[in-house]
């Protein structure tokens, strides 16, 4: 079974994102980007489910600029075995990308999609979930857990208020929450090696597949700085004021 | 000219980065509290380093190390050197002179370093010689086989640890052009050897978490198959396999800076005097920018040097310069960040204190700041005649 993995370059985690003066966007000029974290994780659980024997073949695929090329080697220094990528400096919304999945899912037949649950740059949470949409497979969002049960998924998910244990049929789409697993860090052999693995160029274009965007983004500002709390004196206090002020209970 | 990083240099930068941030710096005040790394963490680090396959990344893959060429192990130190010594130093890149073992040497000694098995420690300074090394007292007398070995070496990193010694001790004397000199052959030494001793050395102020030793050796018998190389060969010894630790040192000095540094723009846009943040008066900005600066030429300069390492051309002056000014940089940039963080900066609440201490040793060790400018000079007026 081939397992696909769609990962997303982002500001690295670690870098405190600023707004651009015009409100056009965020600031990413000399600014650190890694892979989106939660790929990381859908990564390192493909690479696990080769060495279990489970997957044949993990590929990575990005859609993106040239630099997620950079990404894709990242992934392939965690052990995928190759990559595509979908060539585009669009402004590529989670639609478009479920398209432009779909189109190489239809190419490369994997058993398995696994995507993190959200890139932590939108924080769209959409692309699995459209994805599996327009493949008509399973899905299982939000996973922190999963075993391979004959043509079945045994999988956890993080839902709200607990852990929810679905099984799902094959082939699915799954999106990974942080519990899953903690990726690996790259191995100096794996990275010297990533350089010989394959990468695919493929285009928007090439895939069929229309991104022009949908939605436009107006503006973009900070949130606004939180207003100091206060200390309340008893629990008495404290419903009082959720109910007459805050006015939430 | 190419200043861009390969994918692969990228990775390696990325990989170590990530690791030193998550793996080293949450242990960084438990160790200099503590005065030790205690020994959980750092079998924990060291399996983890192993199982990255980043162990042993400086020895050439020939003999089953990682094999990164000068430019890339220098971008490796670089993030490295961000960490505290005592714990970086677990990210093991054993003594590149153990590549000089022969024979049995290599299953005793290389072959275990390079696995993470057996710790080495090297041995060269002496009480009353430092920076003249070559005018060492150690010495050793032939005895069939056998050499016996006396004197005294101090300031040993690590040795309280270490496995076995890598010891360089004269043989006796030879005539050169420039006068009567010893001979120095270097020894690897086990440390339960009889007649060797590893006594605690002194308290040092920088790198508080790890301890430097005095090597005593009193009669001390050890067989000919222990030289590492030939008697005699010692300094060549060193001079074919240690030539680049003084680069390590440098590219230390500039990722140390580069965190220091960090903190410091960042505490002139947050902190607030006068009713603005303290970088918007010139004097604070005008330090960044002078530290910017200094950080970006010592960069350059010891990447240079790797470089140069790498085409195999000859790199001793550059290497110098790259350790020499990299080193006095780093003393300026945590002096200057202090002075902009004001009382909090010599607080142990906060490193910075702890990279201002640290600094110092960098000038001092694997070759003073004079005896750097003394290479330096020496390149430049030597072949004059001078
Ligand atoms: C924390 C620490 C760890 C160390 N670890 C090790 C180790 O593991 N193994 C090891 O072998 N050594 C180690 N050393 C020793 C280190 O390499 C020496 O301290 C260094 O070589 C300087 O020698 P010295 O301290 O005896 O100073 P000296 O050589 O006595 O120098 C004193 C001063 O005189 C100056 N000077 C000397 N000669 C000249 C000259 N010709 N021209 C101009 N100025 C000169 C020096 O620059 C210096 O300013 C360590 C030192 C320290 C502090
Ligand atoms: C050990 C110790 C004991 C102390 N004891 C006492 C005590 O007993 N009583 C007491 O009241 N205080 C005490 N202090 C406080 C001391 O006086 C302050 O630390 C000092 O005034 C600097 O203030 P700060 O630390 O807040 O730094 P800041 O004022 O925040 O300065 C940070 C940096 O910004 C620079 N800066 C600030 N304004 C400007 C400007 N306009 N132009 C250019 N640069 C600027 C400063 O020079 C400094 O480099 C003590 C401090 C220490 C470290």
């Amino acid at each position: 079974m081939k397992v696909l993995v769609p990962i997303k370059r982002v500001i690295d985690a670690n870098v405190q994102v600023r707004v651009k003066s015009d409100q056009t966007g965020v600031e990413l000029t000399n600014v650190k980007m890694a892979m989106n974290p939660f790929c990381e994780i859908a990564v390192e659980q493909a690479v696990r489910l080769k060495e279990a024997g489970i997957a044949s073949e993990v590929i990575v695929v990005s859609a993106g600029p040239a630099q997620a090329q950079e990404t894709l080697r990242t992934g392939l220094a965690m052990g995928a075995d190759r990559g595509i990528h979908i060539q585009s400096d669009e402004d590529l919304q989670p639609l478009a990308i479920a398209k432009l999945l779909k189109a190489v899912v239809a190419n490369e037949d994997p058993g398995l999609v696994i995507l993190g649950k959200q890139a932590i740059d939108g924080d769209n949470n959409q692309t699995g979930q459209m994805l599996s949409a327009l493949l008509g497979w399973s899905q299982g969002a939000f996973i922190s857990a999963m075993e391979k049960d004959g043509d079945l998924l045994k999988i956890t998910r993080e839902v709200d208020g607990g852990l929810q244990k679905v099984s799902v049929k094959l082939p699915s789409v799954l999106t990974v929450d942080l519990r899953l697993n903690e990726p690996r860090y790259a191995s100096l052999p794996n990275i010297m090696k990533a350089k010989k693995k394959p990468i695919d160029a493929t285009s928007p274009a090439d895939l069929g597949v229309e991104v022009a965007p949908r939605v436009k983004t107006l503006k973009v500002t900070e949130p606004p700085a939180r207003a100091a709390g206060v200390i309340v004196g008893s629990v008495a206090e404290l419903v009082d004021k959720l109910k007459n002020e805050a006015k939430v209970i | 000219m190419e200043f861009g990083l390969t994918q692969e240099q990228q990775m390696v930068v990325d990989t170590v980065r990530d690791f030193v941030e998550k793996e080293l710096y949450p242990h960084e005040a438990i160790v200099e509290s503590k005065g030790h790394v205690p020994p959980e963490i750092t079998r924990d680090i060291r399996q983890k380093v192993l199982d990255m396959g980043f162990y042993a990344a400086n020895i050439p893959e020939e003999f089953g190390g990682g094999g990164l060429d000068h430019v890339t192990m220098t971008l490796l130190e670089r993030e490295l050197g961000r960490a505290s010594q005592a714990l970086s130093v677990i990210f093991g890149r054993p003594s590149n002179i153990l590549c000089g073992c022969k024979g049995e040497q290599v299953e005793k000694y290389l072959k275990p370093a390079i696995r993470g098995e057996k710790i080495d420690c090297i041995a060269l300074t002496e009480p009353d010689a430092g920076s003249d090394v070559r005018s060492m007292k150690a010495s050793a007398i032939k005895d069939g086989d056998d050499w016996i070995i006396n004197g005294t070496k101090h300031f040993i990193t690590h040795a309280d640890e270490a496995d076995f010694a890598i010891v360089f001790i004269a043989t006796g004397e030879e005539q050169t052009p420039r006068g009567p000199k010893k001979r120095i052959t270097c020894f690897l030494i086990d440390r339960d050897t009889a007649g060797f001793e590893i006594r605690d050395g002194y308290q040092c102020v920088s790198h508080r978490g790890y301890n430097n030793s005095i090597l005593n050796f009193d009669n001390c018998r050890v067989s000919s198959a222990q030289i590492l190389g030939e008697e005699g060969t010692g300094f060549d010894e060193a001079n074919t396999w240690l030539g680049a630790t003084r680069l390590t040192v440098a590219a230390l000095a500039v990722g140390r800076a580069q965190r220091c540094f960090d903190m410091a723009v960042e505490w002139a846009a947050e902190r607030k005097q006068f009713g603005q943040a303290i970088g918007k008066f010139q004097g604070v900005s005008f330090k960044l920018a002078d530290m910017a600066t200094e950080i970006q030429a010592a960069e350059y300069l010891t990447l240079g040097a790797a470089w140069k390492l790498d085409q195999g051309l000859p790199a001793d002056q550059d290497i110098a310069m790259a350790k020499l000014y990299a080193t006095e940089m780093l003393g300026r940039v945590t002096d200057e960040t202090l002075q902009i963080f004001g009382g909090m900066g010599l607080m142990t609440e906060l490193p910075i204190e702890r990279f201002w201490r640290d600094a110092r040793v960098e000038r001092i060790w694997d070759g003073t700041s004079e005896i750097q400018r003394h290479i330096i000079s020496r390149g430049l007026l030597r072949p004059l005649g001078a």
